[in-house]
């Protein structure tokens, strides 16, 4: 099941204003993803813990979102140490592990944890409704905005919908496999699911146009600033300068603005 | 089909930003007061269909589908899915914030163009064609998904290149399958409400 087990909860983290988490979680990932030496992730990934803990979040909750990224980090680490030439650090069946490639892979898996662990603290603390509002009150694009709420709107329904269709699918004794009658199944539940989606944008038309919906979409939460956050904006901005500052004296960013390409930039 | 956090150089990612940026621009402009429930609730039908995994051997793949979202959205495509890839982001942390414009450009970008390039051969009464355009459409859709996947891992440095080809290649037999969903698909549909297809 889709669920935000994470947005409704209560903690320091979570009272921050949701303009002050999305504009410093923008921030803090891409100076995370743009650093090309270890030590500004490292302390990208220090302060992420930092803030996962004041969040008071459920570490198996979080330990699980970390799964997809490393599954994939996973795949580098397998690849990368072999098919990059250097110098050898070890060698495992006639097959020579480069140093430079373990670099990389090790680089490359420091900053992916520190910016997920960033976005979790941050941005899956408030729910999607928060965060569209944050996002118009930033003056995000409005179209867009209201895009983003419609589709969280109609992402549960729609899940509902999907699971009666399996469930639907199973009374008939249905069991995935890998065959054609399985992929036909599978699409014409697919096609089931657009057909209702299309025949209930039709009916919330004609609602939103019923109640004078005329194509601007008025957000009416309002944020209250408090002075906690200002503390926070000047925490969250001394983790950006500690990162700035460490990425110039230590390679990456000096090195770029000294006109040197970025150490794992080719 | 997502690149994660932390891979890419500064240049790729501003290139994602950059075309996804117009594309949604693009997209956006032809959103009025009449498709924006039809768009977002499309948008949210496309995310819960990747929540759908169909065997594959001894393995399972999800299904992407961003072929038949280009061919029902045109180029409205764009923003519905990156509505749909921030959402994954936020709920299941699959892609990431940084990687959210690579990400929604190498799905959209290809429906898109899958959109234009097989629309006619879809909708016309020649139920071979017909066939034919839905395959092309589910299966280069994602082919096109993949090149550009492989590529944003080349570009960013070449000790990437094999990585970058292992991910092409592991793509050929999704490619096929999306290929195969989307002509049942695109049929169902035919049968069951066809104005949902683009004239």
């Amino acid at each position: 099941m889709i669920s935000e087990e994470l947005a409704f909860r209560d903690s320091p983290v979570h009272r921050i204003d949701p303009r002050v988490r999305l504009v410093f979680a923008l921030l803090l990932c891409f100076a995370t993803a743009l650093s090309g030496s270890f030590a500004a992730p490292l302390l990208a990934l220090g302060s992420a813990m930092g803030l996962i803990v004041l969040s008071c979040l459920p570490l198996s909750a979080v330990a699980r979102r970390l799964v997809p990224v490393n599954i994939f980090m996973l795949f580098l680490w397998l690849v990368l140490p072999f098919t990059h030439v250097g110098e050898p650090a070890f060698t495992v069946m006639s097959l020579a592990a480069s140093k430079p490639g373990i670099e990389i892979a090790a680089l490359v898996t420091l900053k992916a944890n520190a910016i997920v662990l960033f976005m979790v603290a941050l941005v899956s603390t408030m729910s999607v409704a928060a965060l569209g509002h944050a996002a118009h009150r930033l003056y995000f694009p409005q179209k867009l905005v209201h895009l983003l709420l419609l589709t969280y709107r109609y992402v549960f329904v729609l899940e509902s919908e999907y699971r009666q269709l399996v469930r639907a699918a199973k009374m008939r004794s249905f069991v995935p496999a890998s065959n054609l009658h399985t992929y036909k199944t599978y699409s014409y539940l697919a096609g089931m699911l657009l057909v209702r989606a299309h025949a209930r944008a039709r009916r919330v038309h004609q609602a939103m146009v019923c109640r004078g919906f005329s194509g601007v979409y008025h957000c009416l939460d309002s944020f209250a600033f408090r002075k906690a956050d200002l503390a926070w904006i000047a925490l969250l901005s001394l983790f950006l300068l500690a990162m700035a500052g460490v990425s110039f004296n230590y390679g990456g960013l000096g090195d770029f603005f000294r006109g040197q390409a970025l150490p794992f930039a080719g | 089909m997502h690149i994660s956090e932390g891979i890419l150089s500064p240049a790729v990612l501003a290139v994602g930003w950059t075309a996804a940026a117009t594309g949604i621009a693009i997209g956006t402009r032809k959103l009025d007061a009449d498709s924006m429930a039809r768009a977002g609730i499309l948008s949210a039908a496309f995310f819960v269909a990747s929540l759908i995994h169909v065997p594959m051997g001894f393995t399972s793949v999800h299904l992407i589908l961003n072929g038949l979202v280009g061919l029902l959205l045109g180029w409205a495509a764009f923003p519905a899915i990156f509505t749909a890839i921030a959402l994954q982001a936020v709920f299941f942390q699959f892609g990431g914030l940084t990687t959210l414009g690579v990400n929604t450009t190498l799905m959209a970008l290809p429906a898109v163009l899958c959109h234009y390039a097989f629309k006619s051969a879809v909708v016309s009464n020649k139920p071979r064609l017909v066939v034919a355009g839905a395959f092309g459409c589910g299966f280069f859709a994602v082919g096109l998904a993949a090149t550009i996947f492989g590529a944003a891992l080349f570009a960013t440095g070449e000790a990437f290149f094999q990585a970058a080809v292992i991910t092409v290649a592991a793509h050929v037999p999704v490619m096929a399958i999306e290929g195969l969903i989307t002509v049942f698909c695109i049929q169902f549909l035919l049968r069951v409400d066809p104005e949902m297809l683009p004239k």
